[in-house]
């Protein structure tokens, strides 16, 4: 009969599907996959990803939200040190508070540097605005340009990034090559960025790409992480995970002080898992030769996309579990990662019951290292939203698909569509005739 | 010899009835315009004179349905005392089962008047049910046509609703209205319609009916409105399992702004059922308690709250083949499996789910609905629905032809276009004289 010769097929597979990774029962030849426990954050090598300003908001935003204290006052130690390198002093006061003495007499606040640094910035402010008006009077369009724009470096570094994100934007104005354009883009998108304001990311970068031919291929990678970025930001994983995809490997080093090529394999794998199909995994993530560079720096990454496309779902999971510690340090996808993980355990769910007419409920929960009471619960809620076309014989803990009768489901919703028609149209003749009589009322009492 | 005048006047007038009631449509127009002359004849409240009544007992009511008709109104205008009352009801319905309705016709608004005052009488003697019988024969003879609505119909309601007779009102409000006259009496037929309907548990119905008050154009806020809003709010949650609280585009703008400030806690309540959780949607029953108790809805709230119940079971359906009583009585919240057991049986029972209890196991499965669509009934229902709605269409059609050449619409967009196209020499006139 078919329905057991079903039966005895998909059990064969369920058995490879939930002895995976580790010793699977009967010795089949294992593939090595190491499974690697993501090991704690090591905060230098992190940092050492990164540059400028992102560095130090990466880092503080580690000290805020890890538990182990020894890594707390590493990534603030670390963080002290690269502002002492730049000129951001209300940053350095931050800093200084959250140490609260604790790294030392060396690390402590600095009144000294502080004020030095200040008293800098102010003189050099005001050889700066000299400088503007100067050229200003002179109408000469490139100074002024390189004027405002030094300006906006300057508030940059100096932490006022509304400022900065002002002065940026007036050199639009001055910009004669497409080049200045795309340099004056690409400053905006980093401000916007640090400020938190992706709406303008997304609307920068699309201007900037306006101009095919001052992006070289760099500068092409650069925008389509940012445009990645505004889109992960926006929750629009979908949309993200191309762009992230779309990146080129030239990206390499060169934009360090917003993202390392690591994220862009880990934000562009995690969003592609949560979002695409089956074939549009395969085809813009496993064949993606561009994208392979990327993941070869991010080995669980790639390894877990592996796992999901050929339905070792329990291995997929595990290193997901692992990885989310990690992920919830960093700065652009912690709000993301419960929401991604939830999108990709349903997809896992679902690519599991699409292929049986029927599925055990123990073996299944076995695949997904769940207990059955939980799955059932994780079923039911997939069921309802009609992601998954089944239903489950809790009697016997077995999952049965069923498909809706098309016929039957016509018919009914002909009579229901009839029904309404009816309604409404004789809720119609009603109103006009309530109308009329008003109307009438109207007119009878204009006559008098 | 005034007295001896008016008294003479008066048999006068009795004998014009006697001879032109049986005539043709001339006479009987000739003898409304007499009567119509001789009304404050009638109604003089000189209690010296012999009260028209005593004049009734020459009149027949089959023959001078209309004669009768003015007398009877001049009768019962003035005060009644309470032992007259039963009389004067009986009196009343005797007229109603015995005239004539192409006679009483002719003069509704008397009808009307005399039928309204049947129902105070009624209610006074607080039998209602005595005045159902009689008013839907006196609806039944003032109609026109069962497409038009009378002011009689929220009358008639009035009474079934007071008497509990729901399926005499129910009988009525099977007829499709199309043609109404006064605003005020469609809202209360929609209104007490409704009511009988949540009454007889036709919540479809009953949806319809208030939904056609609810968006009724209306140029200012009425009582109606308002009650007719709350009442659908909880008829809409038992009928469709959710409420919207946006308007449709027909509503008028007077409704859209004000009716969602008197119904508050009725919102409220929507709100907590679309969570999905009877401890939610308890609590705020319990919150607003008082508040359905003064509106006299606190029964149809409790409907609300098992309808629910009900809708988490139907949930239930769609997502398990089987389920054992007790997962049934975790998931839908209820207190035991045999409280389970019961819902589940009482729907089974209703044709509101199709399952199958084992009690040994203690394990419910859910079948599929049995219908095939393949029977002869299923497409005699199919053939008649849509001989129906084609009629529905034609009438439609109509409807908008009618309308296009109504002088006063004509009239209306005349004017409008004149003022917008000046090179537009089409010719509708700027005014037609009516």
């Amino acid at each position: 009969m078919e329905a057991e010769d079903d039966i005895g097929r998909h059990m064969m597979d369920e058995n490879e599907i939930y002895a995976n990774g580790g010793d699977g029962a009967g010795g089949e030849p294992q593939r090595q996959r190491p499974i690697i426990s993501g090991e704690q954050l090591d905060v230098e090598a992190y940092a050492a990803l990164y540059s400028g300003r992102t560095k130090i908001m990466r880092l503080l935003f580690i000290a805020e939200r890890c538990d182990n204290v020894s890594m707390q006052l590493e990534a603030l130690r670390m963080a002290y040190d690269e502002i002492k390198k730049g000129e951001n002093t209300h940053i350095f006061r931050d800093v200084v508070q959250k140490i609260d003495g604790r790294l030392g007499p060396n690390y402590g606040p600095d009144p000294a540097w502080a004020d030095a640094v200040d008293r800098r910035a102010e003189q050099r402010r005001e050889k700066l605005e000299n400088e503007l008006n100067a050229y200003r009077t002179n109408l000469i369009k490139e100074s002024i340009r390189m004027g405002y724009n030094d300006f906006g470096d300057f508030y940059y570094a100096h932490g006022a990034l509304a400022e900065a994100f002002k002065n940026y934007v007036r050199t639009r104005d001055y910009c004669t090559t497409s080049k200045h354009i795309v340099h004056m883009c690409l400053n905006a998108i980093l401000v916007s960025i640090e400020m938190g304001q992706f709406t303008h990311v997304t609307s920068y970068v699309s201007k900037a790409e306006q101009s095919p031919d001052a992006v070289d291929a760099v500068t092409s990678a650069k925008l389509h992480c940012a445009a990645g970025l505004a889109h992960l930001e926006g929750k629009k994983y979908k949309l993200a995970a191309r762009k992230f995809l779309e990146t080129g490997p030239e990206l390499g080093n060169n934009y360090t002080e917003v993202i390392a090529a690591q994220d862009v394999a880990t934000y562009g794998g995690l969003c592609a898992l949560a979002s695409f199909d089956r074939t549009e995994l395969k085809s813009k993530v496993i064949d993606n030769s561009n994208f392979r560079n990327f993941l070869e720096l991010v080995p669980e990454i790639r390894e877990l996309i592996q796992d999901f496309y050929t339905s070792h779902y329990a291995s997929c999971l595990e290193y997901l579990g692992n990885l989310k510690a990690n992920l919830l340090l960093d700065i652009h996808l912690h709000d993301h990662v419960e929401t991604l993980y939830d999108q990709i355990r349903n997809k896992a769910l679902i690519q599991y019951t699409h292929p049986f007419v029927s599925v055990d409920l123990r073996m299944m929960a076995n695949a997904f290292k769940t207990s059955i009471a939980g799955l059932e619960k994780e079923l039911e809620a997939l069921i309802t939203e009609n992601q998954i076309q089944a239903r489950i014989d809790s009697h016997n803990k077995v999952l049965y698909a069923r498909h809706a009768d098309q016929r039957n489901a016509t018919f009914q919703r002909v009579l229901q569509t009839g029904g309404e028609f009816d309604r409404d149209v004789r809720a119609m003749l009603l109103r006009v005739s309530l109308m009329k009589h008003d109307y009438a009322l109207k007119a009878s009492r204009k006559q008098h | 010899m005034n007295l001896n005048a008016s008294t003479n006047s008066v048999e006068a007038l009795v004998a014009k009835i006697q001879g032109l009631s049986g005539g043709t449509a001339r006479d009987l127009a000739h003898l409304h315009s007499l009567l119509k002359e001789s009304e404050d004849l009638l109604v003089s409240s000189d209690s010296t004179r012999p009260s028209p009544a005593s004049f009734l007992s020459e009149l027949d009511p089959s023959k001078h349905s209309l004669g009768y008709l003015y007398f009877l109104e001049a009768s019962t205008s003035r005060p009644i005392s309470k032992e007259g009352s039963g009389e004067v009801a009986l009196s009343i319905s005797r007229f109603i089962d015995a005239c004539k309705a192409d006679q009483i016709r002719l003069a509704p608004d008397k009808f009307i008047s005399v039928c309204r005052r049947f129902k105070d009488q009624v209610l006074l003697a607080e039998a209602p049910i005595r005045g159902v019988a009689p008013m839907l024969i006196a609806v039944r003879k003032l109609q026109i046509s069962s497409e038009q609505l009378t002011p009689l119909h929220p009358d008639f309601l009035l009474l079934c609703l007071l008497a509990k007779c729901y399926k005499t009102g129910l009988s009525v409000l099977e007829d499709y209205i199309y043609e109404v006259d006064q605003p005020r009496d469609f809202f209360l037929y929609c209104y007490y319609g409704g009511m009988i309907c949540i009454g007889q548990k036709q919540f479809r119905k009953a949806s319809e009916l208030l939904h056609n008050v609810v968006t009724a154009p209306m140029s200012t806020i009425n009582a109606i409105a308002v009650e007719a809003y709350k009442k659908y709010i909880l008829v809409s949650l038992i009928y469709a399992g959710q409420f919207s609280t946006s308007f449709p585009k027909y509503t008028s703008s007077v409704a859209q702004r004000n009716l969602k400030n008197f119904s508050q806690p009725y919102l409220d309540l929507a709100i907590s059922y679309s969570t999905g959780k009877i401890s939610e949607l308890e609590s705020c029953v319990q919150m607003h308690k008082e508040k359905f108790e003064a509106d006299n809805n606190l029964g149809v709230v409790k409907q609300v709250v098992s309808s629910m119940y009900k809708r988490n079971i139907q949930r239930l359906t769609q997502t398990y083949l089987t389920l054992s009583l007790e997962d049934i009585a975790n998931s839908v919240e209820l207190k035991s499996s045999k409280e389970a057991e019961m819902h589940v049986l009482q729907m089974i029972q209703d044709g509101e789910i199709y399952a199958t209890i084992n009690q040994k196991d203690g394990m419910v499965r859910f079948l599929e609905d049995p219908e095939q669509y393949k029977t002869c009934q299923m497409i005699e229902h199919i053939d008649s629905s849509i001989q129906r709605i084609m009629a529905l269409s034609k009438k439609l059609s109509a409807m908008d032809e009618h309308i296009s050449c109504d002088p006063l619409y004509l009239a209306k967009v005349g004017r409008e276009r004149h003022r917008f196209d000046f090179e537009d020499f089409d010719s509708v006139p700027q005014k037609l004289n009516m």
